[in-house]
């Protein structure tokens, strides 16, 4: 596949390893990059908060310059990605506006094609079949909370994101990479974006917010498909703790970086070390904390596997009948299978007597582990010792 | 009360303004139901409220609203314009009304005004943004001289900050388009 580039102004800056990582990302993928000839920059926020036509026509004459090679765009900055949709968006629906706009830029333009943000590309260009037949090293063990922010997700009628409340693109990525994924709130809040810059006062209480609830969701990092929200979070994470006396430290990925990473990339190739916030060494502990995971899990699937199987379950039933009839038969035989004191082996035995349903109980357990009945008899004698002082008590 | 509720009304039956029509939007639609400023990640530091700037325009008092400092902090998340239940895209309206502002030049929050001019300057000399230049700039426009001087040395040593701007070859083209796009709004 081969797509038209379109960097953005950030890329060649301040989100130089979200470059990198988009490039391999691409190239481990097998899509070719062409970078648009000569680009000039979106206009931003800037641009449309000053004069609506410049705003248009900005992103236009990229756009016009893609149209001729006759391929779709990759914008994988989400603000200049915003931009393009709505200058193709403007330019498809109202013919007016395209008239100014090309007379502006000198250049045709129909907006015959279209541009991609990089969860697009991902999720439907490449597939994340495709994508989970290249992964070489998963992130297992990562807990991270996606965050979407606004521009790659609103207005709907541009991007047609899957959900604009609870998206869930990035989601089905990283776990198909591997990681976890939290439920939290903030995924779609803004993070302030040129705020922290120009009004600070606002901008650091906006990106407290939302590291602060994605850390209360559980999560261990976050990711990101924006330079400016990467900007914020990372860059400024640790205005934000001064402010409100708080330590995060909660790394920020690129989406792509993961990408690279799980195709077996090192963190330093792709940028990783170039973070504000330390992000080499949480990839580091992700071996330990899979193994973990590894480990806990034989246990659960034995239990949950064994009565799967119509055979198992019906010897575990067997066995269990036996136990109910050994119970029946010699009570004192098994009360003294399962405690060794003698006055407590007599208690028992009353009790398996008067109560059917804690002679099952015993016996179900008996049949799967003899410590776990050993101990809920333990428990039923305890019970019924307190249970006989206590009505000792009241006489 | 009485008052409120006839200018509603004479709202009602105006014209739809010049704000109205480059914001693509029509405000007679709001019924004040206020689910946008409930959900405003910046109406903890607005003056109005978004569901108050609507009322202001209804009841066409347009100098308020242009003097409002909101329109300034609205960041253009466009959670606004996603949840109305009527419509109304109050986002591209707070843009309208920016807009509209600049040409009146009613400027509530000159730091925001400034940060957006040091970014099209860039633009328009260089063809390509730079975030070096618009941080120096802005900082010496709003005499902050020493504001996020601690992370200039890091953004350096990462190679995240270039000492001079990208330049593009066509920029007597970018130039041309600033021009004409500002001509062709006054027409």
């Amino acid at each position: 596949m081969k797509l038209a580039y379109y960097p953005g102004c950030s890329l060649d800056s301040s989100a130089v390893e979200y470059n990198i990582s988009t490039k391999r990302t691409a190239e481990l993928l097998g899509t070719e990059l062409i970078e648009i000839d000569d680009w000039n920059c979106c206009g931003a926020t800037s641009a449309h908060n000053t004069d609506k036509l410049l705003s248009l026509a900005l992103p236009a004459r990229n756009l016009a310059i893609a149209e001729k090679t006759g391929l779709d765009i990759l914008a994988p900055c989400a603000a200049c990605y915003n931009r393009f949709r709505a200058a193709e968006h403007t330019v498809r629906a109202d013919s007016a506006v395209r008239e100014k706009i090309q007379e502006i830029i000198e250049m045709e333009y129909s907006a015959a094609n279209s541009t991609f943000s990089i969860l697009e590309f991902l999720v439907d260009k490449v597939g994340l079949d495709k994508i989970k037949e290249k992964i070489t090293r998963p992130l297992k063990g990562m807990k991270a909370a996606c965050y979407y922010g606004c521009l790659l997700v609103r207005p709907v009628e541009h991007t047609g994101f899957d959900d604009p409340e609870d998206p869930q693109t990035m989601d089905k990525i990283a776990q198909t990479l591997g990681a976890e994924t939290v439920d939290w709130a903030y995924k779609t809040e803004c993070c302030g974006a040129a705020l922290a810059t120009s009004r600070p006062d606002i901008g650091n209480r906006m990106i407290y917010e939302v590291i602060q609830n994605a850390r209360e969701a559980g999560a261990e990092c976050i990711i990101t498909a924006c330079p400016l929200c990467m900007m914020n979070l990372d860059m400024r994470q640790a205005g934000a703790e001064r402010e409100f006396s708080v330590k995060f430290n909660l790394p920020v990925y690129y989406i792509t970086e993961l990408v690279a990473l799980a195709c077996g990339d090192s963190p330093e190739a792709i940028g990783v070390n170039k973070h504000f916030v330390e992000a080499v060494s949480y990839l580091k502990t992700l071996p330990a904390k899979a193994a973990e995971m590894e480990a806990e899990k034989p246990q659960k699937a034995t239990k949950s596997t064994a009565p799967a199987s119509e055979e198992d379950k019906e010897a575990l039933q067997k066995k269990i009948n036996a136990f109910i009839k050994g119970f029946e038969n010699n009570p004192e035989k098994m009360a003294s299978m399962l405690l060794d004191d003698e006055e407590k082996t007599k208690i028992l035995v009353e009790i398996v007597n008067a109560d059917k349903k804690k002679t099952n109980k015993l016996a179900e357990l008996m049949a799967a582990d003899k410590d776990k009945a050993a101990k809920a008899a333990e428990a039923y004698v305890a019970g019924e010792i307190k249970k006989r002082a206590k009505t000792a008590g009241n006489s | 009360m009485g008052k409120v509720l006839t200018s509603a009304i004479k709202a009602k039956e105006r014209p739809i303004s010049r704000i109205e029509a480059e914001a693509g939007t029509d405000i007679k639609q709001c019924y004040q139901c206020g689910k946008c400023s409930a959900g405003c990640p910046v109406a903890f530091a607005m003056d109005y409220t978004p569901r108050q700037i609507i009322r202001l325009l209804q009841m066409g008092m347009t100098d308020e609203a242009l003097n409002a400092e909101s329109i300034w902090i609205c960041a253009t998340c466009e959670t606004c314009s996603a949840r109305c239940p009527r419509g109304v895209d109050i986002a591209s309206l707070m843009d309208a009304l920016r807009r509209e502002a600049l040409r009146q030049g009613k400027i509530t929050d000159k730091k925001i005004a400034v940060f957006n001019r040091a970014f099209l300057n860039g633009v328009k000399n260089f063809g390509r943004s730079y975030e070096a230049g618009v941080l120096l700039q802005h900082n010496l426009l709003t005499r902050q001289f020493f504001k996020d001087a601690e992370l200039g040395l890091p953004m350096m040593r990462k190679g995240k900050v270039s000492l001079f701007p990208e330049k593009i070859k066509a920029r007597n083209e970018i130039k041309k388009i600033f021009e004409r796009a500002e001509r062709m709004r006054g027409e």
